[in-house]
């Protein structure tokens, strides 16, 4: 039995040592070459006796970070990626619970860890080179790992401002792949155009189908991604087989007409989306001009490993229409829960509530964070039996298809990315000379709007905030109001404010 | 040119446009920043930019934009 994620990486370098595995835009590696730099790099970690400690990987999206990825598991250490072009604070932040022993970074980068290094080491992938070793240390202490050991810690946003550890195992991971190539059946004659960046969950699909079946792995570039001509004529001239986005990138291509200036439908066969509302609108125009290619609505939050429903489109979507999210994976079981914690009826809304051993483990060091969401099963009295409850809500249609409706509480997703609008407010009111600020969702405009009392400028609070939360939590627009509205609670009136949107 | 600033000050709040010559391929305007502006100028000037002219080197500059709003009108 596998325990190990890195199992699924030798067997596909044996099969297909010479294959291209995983490309940049300055570098290509075979499976058996993704192989040995692993090694190679788990080899330091394991002399140095690092075992299921938290390594951060600290460098831009490029085919050296998969490699610390692997070699993290191989070592049997999990990861956490940092986004480079995350503001300062935000890193510390992600440090300062996480405290990794071990920093995986690169030369270029050397100033800029000195700001929150601390005690880590630091080791840089320029410095691994790709020569053959023995590496019997590496597997003996890899035969000590178990399915759930933990495989890597994502960060997501928070609600109180202290970005969420989300914990995921190698069991979840394997299984999940192994989930998606029944659905979908990937080969090794494969090619995956990757969008997600890897400190999002929708990248676990595009590494680790890869890993398992061999097929090859384009991160595509992000000026590429840009520019809607270059952008399909990267798909076209690299014969991309699947991609796997978020709505919006999907929707700039569209929008924009693209799609009738490049023919795709020899290669592009898979379209997979997951991360927000995928408008019907967009997905018509690229069903016009790509009609044979296989769409799938996936759907899950981070703590159920990537996701967790999926519903391949199957018939014409007017605009008004609520896209279903289909049905759940096999080895997981979706639960929709009224309030009195029964199962809902066919029409009825309830919380999207999850099981299966794609789940999470909880949050990194916050045990009362991960008792709030990953609770017993209510309908289960017999034996423990943990389900996490997304906030999400979802009915069943007259299909017995699963609707997701929307977030219970302030959370949203602003161009594929989770944000609690809490967090947001937090940054803003460490602003000095704010009083009191409130932050909504503009989804006609796909733009987060800040209400204020005082009068500042939206560049302004757009500067201050800039070094405090990354680029995509910046307000769009800024809406003054005399007095906050107030509801009976005495809490600010939002239904109120979203009036004046 | 005013409406073309007006515009970018719209989309883009507190980022400096004059004098730059790199505006896209620095990525201070990204993917998303591109399908607004644009979206805003077939609106605003009742325009309508071809797709194969949204590439990077008719986004570097406010003087580039201008040139290819002026060949769409």
């Amino acid at each position: 039995m596998q325990s190990n994620i890195t199992y699924r990486l030798d067997e596909t370098s044996n099969r297909f040592p010479n294959k291209e595995g995983y490309i940049d835009e300055n570098q290509k590696l075979t499976f058996g070459e993704v192989q040995t730099k692993a090694l190679n790099l788990a080899s330091i970690l394991v002399e140095k006796k690092y075992f299921k400690m938290p390594i951060a990987i600290y460098m831009e999206k490029s085919v050296d970070v998969i490699v610390s990825f692997f070699a993290s598991a191989y070592s049997g250490n999990f990861y956490s990626p940092i986004d480079v072009t995350m503001p300062e604070a935000r890193i510390n932040k992600i440090m300062e619970i996480l405290q990794p022993k071990v920093i995986i970074s690169k030369r270029e980068l050397k100033d800029s860890l000195v700001n929150f290094a601390g005690e880590a080491e630091i080791i840089f992938i320029d410095d691994i080179d790709m020569e053959k070793r023995n590496y019997t240390n590496v597997y003996q202490q890899r035969d000590k790992t178990c399915d759930t050991d933990l495989l890597y810690v994502l960060f997501t946003s928070g609600s109180t401002g202290i970005p969420k550890g989300v914990t995921i195992c190698h069991r979840s991971v394997i299984d999940y792949i192994d989930c998606i190539q029944d659905i979908f059946g990937f080969t090794e004659k494969d090619s995956i155009g990757n969008q997600a960046p890897f400190y999002f969950d929708n990248s676990i699909l595009d590494i680790y189908i890869s890993m398992k079946t061999g097929a090859t792995m384009y991160i595509i570039p992000s000026n590429v991604f840009t520019w809607p001509i270059p952008l399909l004529q990267y798909l076209d001239e690299k014969e991309i087989t699947t991609i796997f986005w978020v709505p919006s990138a999907m929707t700039a291509v569209a929008k924009l007409g693209a799609l009738k200036k490049v023919d795709l439908r020899k290669s592009l066969k898979r379209i997979l989306f997951c991360g927000e509302v995928m408008s019907n609108k967009i997905l018509n125009i690229w069903r016009k001009y790509i009609p044979d290619a296989v769409y799938a609505n996936l759907y899950g939050p981070t703590e159920i490993t990537d996701a967790c429903t999926y519903y391949i489109v199957n018939r014409q979507f007017a605009d008004d229409e609520h896209l279903p999210i289909g049905k759940a994976m096999d080895n997981t079981d979706i639960l929709v829960l009224n309030n009195d914690n029964k199962p809902v009826k066919t029409g009825e809304i309830g919380e999207l509530c999850v099981r299966g051993t794609s789940l999470s483990m909880g949050y990194y060091k916050s045990p009362e964070k991960t008792k709030e969401v990953f609770v017993q099963n209510p309908l289960n009295n017999e034996y423990p039996e943990r389900i996490y409850r997304t906030g999400d809500l979802a009915k069943y249609n007259e299909y017995g298809e699963l609707i997701y409706l929307g977030r219970k509480d302030f959370q949203i997703k602003h161009m594929g990315h989770r944000i609690e609008l809490g967090e947001i407010e937090m940054a803003v009111s460490s602003l000095s000379g704010i009083s009191v600020n409130c932050c909504l969702y503009d989804d006609k405009r796909n733009k987060i709007v800040l209400f204020l009392e005082d009068k500042i400028e939206l560049e302004e609070v757009k500067k201050r905030l800039e070094t405090l939360v990354p680029e995509y939590m910046l307000p769009g627009r800024v809406v003054y109001v005399e007095h906050m509205p107030l509801n009976a609670n005495g809490k600010i009136d939002r239904v109120k404010l979203k009036e004046l949107i | 040119m005013e409406e073309l600033m007006r515009i970018l000050k719209e989309v883009k709040p507190g980022l400096e446009f004059e004098g730059r010559t790199d505006l896209a391929t620095s990525h201070d305007l990204d993917s998303f920043d591109i399908i607004s502006l644009v979206s805003e100028l077939n609106d605003q000037l009742d325009i309508d930019i071809p797709v194969e002219e949204i590439v990077a080197e008719n986004f570097d500059s406010v003087e580039a934009i201008q040139k290819l709003i002026e060949s769409c009108e």
